[in-house]
């Protein structure tokens, strides 16, 4: 047997009755980099609570061994002495602060209270060049993209002495270039036997850089293998996950495609803030009934800003441009106005901009839509129950009641609920803005589904994503964003990564100019 | 796999035959833990004060002398919940009495007329307020804080005379009144009692048949009649107490129609829906079409007419207009909205909570003051209280889990 720094045996963790972990199992050797993958709601963050004693010991059941002993860590403090770090999805660095005080947070270079500077910032340069970043230490935190933050986490691990690096779905919010960078100091860092454990969704990562991937399925383990860079051991993963083999990512779908529904001329919007920035550049588009319409576009090129300008000019100022419903031309200054016309916006960020955490399930799926389920402004709450039911079966929400609160949902299950708030308030036109962003393989087939069926009711669905195989497997047509201006439009017979990559780093052409 | 997406909502609800999903409703302690203080504490001091604290007449002084809080506690639990805090009532409550009753003695204005004018001054000072916090942008702390300052100092400067007493006897009856009453003990009272109870156990009946018929869950009949067998005898006990003092308080029926119409108002309203969906994710309120400025806008404008009307009831109570009035009554209603199970960062809340919470500053207040406990260490003691009950929330929210 190899030499394993962590061994977690038969844990089972029950909320209220309800099983989350169910008897998992997972070993992890000294020195290598241990995947974790499993459908939202699987388990894994449960797990990874109970491992750093989010979950106190005693509130579980199960042994944890790490580093050759039993351990029973009563809070985070108690399992980072021993060295296990978790970064989580949403990172947790204070913006107002400098680089180096984050990295030394609660762990200042001080004597008698009094921080030595010279040293704080020496040692941050250092733990900065270790992970590969070049940027002062001096700078604040705000300053920097959230790849660089990523970087600035894993330095501050470094300074605890890390023995155990945990990585939650570290790449979700990053480019590829950052994913990259990423990915490679991983593997740098195994070289100075450093352990990691790297929960992802993204199965190409995994095939890159983990040696072992262990599998949760409903709160149990399920295999436990090596990894080798193939694409059988990414069906494997698959299969595993889902308990059923995945042959195809995308549903079928025959197209039904009618008379233009939507259409946008030359639209502009300005930045915020910075109102000299011109975001969005003169776009026109134009979506069918029954059409499913990709945006692509990298980070920052304006997708989200255009989305959000257009419905109910949620996002910009000096925002100018025409828009057409059916052929007729509509306003929509406010979001009301935008719902009213037909138009629905489910957001990219779904914790922030979508949903009410502190809501039930109930309020959040009738929260767009509350005037058709209210007679001179009283609710009718019996028939509010029954939508919010009926949309729990429609669309498979796992939940044990609609009671629920929101917050207590997977990442799946979120974007059903704010998906079910949408399709409720009955519209037209329904931007979709990254609809599977940290969403498992198994649900994100589902949320595939019900685009279609959106579409098969006669509706006109725009789609904008970062993954360009979501965009290829389900769009009809690809339009192209960089810089806030449209740089291509793609049917699906012709789209490939490649060609949409190009467009979407074209550089300005013609006389596109900075305001 | 294919996915429906139901586009409109039939009536009735399709079940699984066979499969009795229904998940009974969970009691919501957070409510019931603040009632059961409310009951500890009458009970604690019922004993400390060898069953005075539950003389009729100390009953009708508790409800006359908290109706102030209570009334604005009303309007503060929904500022609260919408995630912002009213720091101006106190005031606002000084402001609008002086206006009541300059209207009255000076104004030559009939009694309803000063009442009227009274609760739309409020209403208007709460629009102002309004405008700055919902239209301007300025956080509500801010607003209502110059508000503490300036609209005392109007209270001021319209009582430079010093009190204005003399009250017209009608109005004052607003504050220290009761209903005509009929024999000894009062009948109109038990009347009222068993009326009121009469409509609780229908109303209570009606809904469980509503869900029954839509197979909507409910709670067990054995807690639901235990529920209703309490509030029943509850009020029976306040009526039965009340009718061998002075009969029914007038202000008791004031509240007990706030109470009802804002406990409906947040509970069933779209104005209310739309009030805690921005306490729990603003941004999430606004993405999905609420009227944010609006809804804001009307919060402050509602807490102010609740104000007038708490000044109101507090001048009627004193019979006369002072300036000093209402001083620190901001600080109590908070303190009841928080102590009713209010969360700090918003969203969370209940108007009954609020009612109780407010009740349970007052049952303290009048239980120390009966034991003659020195005025100082009421505020300790009341202070205290307040720390550990929104502790006890804190705690019992991390229990649960997060």
């Amino acid at each position: 047997m190899t030499d394993s720094i962590l061994t977690m045996k038969g844990i089972v963790k029950d909320f209220n009755g309800v099983k989350a972990l169910n008897g998992v199992d997972i070993e992890v050797a000294r020195g290598e980099v241990h995947a974790i993958c499993g459908e939202n709601g699987a388990g894994k963050s449960t797990l990874m609570k109970v491992l750093s004693g989010v979950y106190p010991h005693g509130s579980f059941d199960g042994t944890i061994t790490f580093d050759g002993k039993d351990v029973a860590y009563r809070s985070i403090n108690d399992s980072e002495r021993d060295g296990i770090v978790i970064i989580h999805q949403e990172l947790a660095l204070s913006p107002y602060l400098s680089i180096a005080e984050n990295i030394f947070l609660g762990n200042e270079n001080a004597r008698a209270g009094v921080i030595d500077w010279n040293k704080t910032n020496l040692e941050a340069s250092r733990l900065l060049a270790r992970v590969g970043l070049d940027e002062n230490p001096a700078t604040k935190i705000l300053e920097l993209g959230v790849g660089k933050q990523q970087l600035v986490e894993i330095a501050k691990a470094l300074s605890k002495q890390v023995k155990l690096l945990i990585l939650d779905e570290p790449t979700a919010a990053l480019n590829d270039d950052d994913s990259a960078h990423l990915l490679d100091l991983i593997n740098h860092l195994r070289g100075q036997g450093i352990t990691s454990i790297i929960i992802s969704h993204k199965l190409k990562e995994i095939r890159r850089i983990a040696d072992t991937v262990t599998v949760i399925r409903d709160g149990s383990t399920i295999s436990s293998f090596p990894v080798e860079d193939t694409d059988d051991i990414e069906t494997r993963i698959i299969r595993d996950m889902v308990g059923r083999p995945l042959d195809r990512q995308f549903p079928d779908r025959t197209p039904q495609i009618g008379e233009e529904k939507f259409r946008v001329e030359h639209w502009n919007a300005y930045h915020p803030v910075d109102t000299t920035r011109k975001v969005v550049d003169d776009v026109s588009f134009s979506v069918k009934a029954g059409e499913i319409v990709g945006f692509a576009g990298l980070m920052g090129a304006g997708r989200t800003e255009l989305a959000m300008s257009i419905f109910g000019r949620s996002y910009g100022t000096h925002i100018t441009g025409r828009m057409f419903k059916d052929g007729q031309e509509i306003q929509a200054r406010t979001v009301d106005e935008a719902i009213k016309h037909g138009l629905a916006y489910a957001t990219e960020d779904r914790k922030r901009y979508g949903l009410n955490l502190i809501g039930s399930i109930t309020v959040n799926v009738s929260a767009a839509a509350l005037g058709k389920l209210a007679k001179l402004g009283i609710i009718d709450r019996h028939r509010e129950y029954a939508v919010a039911e009926e949309y729990r079966r429609a669309m498979n929400i796992r939940t044990s009641s609609v009671s629920a609160l929101t917050g207590r949902l997977s990442g799946g299950n979120q974007q059903k609920v704010v998906l079910s708030k949408w399709i409720y308030s009955g519209p037209d036109v329904l931007i979709l803005d990254e609809p599977t962003r940290g969403i498992d393989v198994g649900a994100k087939y589902e949320i595939y589904g019900i685009i279609n069926e959106l579409a098969a009711q006669g509706k006109a669905v725009i789609v904008i994503s970062s993954e360009l195989p979501e965009l290829i497997g389900l769009c009809d047509r690809i339009y192209t964003i960089a810089e806030g201006r449209l740089t291509g439009e793609v049917a699906r017979a012709d789209a490939s990564q490649e060609n949409l990559m190009r467009y979407m780093t074209a550089a300005r052409s013609e006389g596109a100019t900075k305001s | 796999m294919t996915t429906t997406t139901p586009e409109t909502a039939r009536t009735t609800v399709p079940t699984e035959p066979g499969k009795p999903r229904r998940p009974r409703l969970r009691i919501d302690f957070r409510q019931y833990g603040i009632l059961a203080a409310l009951a500890v504490i009458i009970i604690l001091f019922q004993i400390l004060t060898e069953g005075r604290l539950l003389f009729p007449g100390n009953v009708n002084n508790l409800i006359q002398q908290n109706a102030y809080v209570l009334i604005l506690a009303i309007g503060m639990v929904i500022v609260i919940i919408a995630g912002h805090i009213d720091l101006s009532v106190g005031s606002i409550v000084a402001v609008v009495g002086a206006i009541a009753g300059l209207a009255m003695q000076q104004w030559g204005l009939p009694w309803w007329s000063a009442v009227l004018l009274a609760v739309l001054a409020g209403a208007l000072i709460g629009a102002w307020q309004g405008f700055w916090v919902a239209f301007v942008g300025i956080p509500a702390f801010i607003v209502t804080l110059a508000g503490m300052l300036v609209f005392r100092g109007f209270a001021l400067v319209l009582l430079t005379g010093g009190t204005i007493s003399g009250l017209p006897r009608e109005f004052n009856a607003i504050g220290s009144g009761a209903l005509p009453t009929v024999g000894m003990p009062d009948l109109v009272t038990l009347a009222i009692g068993a009326v009121v109870s009469i409509a609780l156990v229908a109303q209570q009946l009606r809904t469980r048949a509503t869900l029954r018929r839509l197979d909507l869950p409910r709670e067990r009949a054995v807690s639901f009649w235990i529920k209703i067998g309490i509030a029943v005898a509850a009020i029976m006990y306040l009526c039965y107490l009340l009718s061998y003092n002075r009969g029914t308080p007038i202000i008791l029926l004031i509240l007990a129609a706030l109470i009802l119409i804002y406990s409906f108002v947040l509970n069933r309203t779209v104005f209310g829906r739309h009030v805690y969906a921005m306490g729990g994710n603003l941004f999430a309120a606004q993405m999905s079409g609420v009227k944010t400025r609006w809804v804001n806008f009307m919060i402050f404008v509602n807490m102010g007419l609740l104000a007038g009307l708490a000044g109101v009831v507090s001048t009627a109570r004193a019979g006369s207009a002072v300036a000093s009035a209402g001083s620190s009554f901001e600080l109590d209603a908070i303190a009841a909205v928080f102590i009713g199970g209010a969360a700090v960062q918003g969203g969370v809340g209940t108007v009954v909570g609020a009612v109780i919470g407010g009740l349970v500053m007052g049952v303290l207040n009048q239980g120390l003051s009966i034991l003659s406990v020195d005025a100082a260490w009421q505020q300790v003691i009341k202070g205290l209280v307040l720390l550990l009950a929104v502790a006890f929330d804190v705690y019992s929210k991390r229990r649960s889990g997060r």
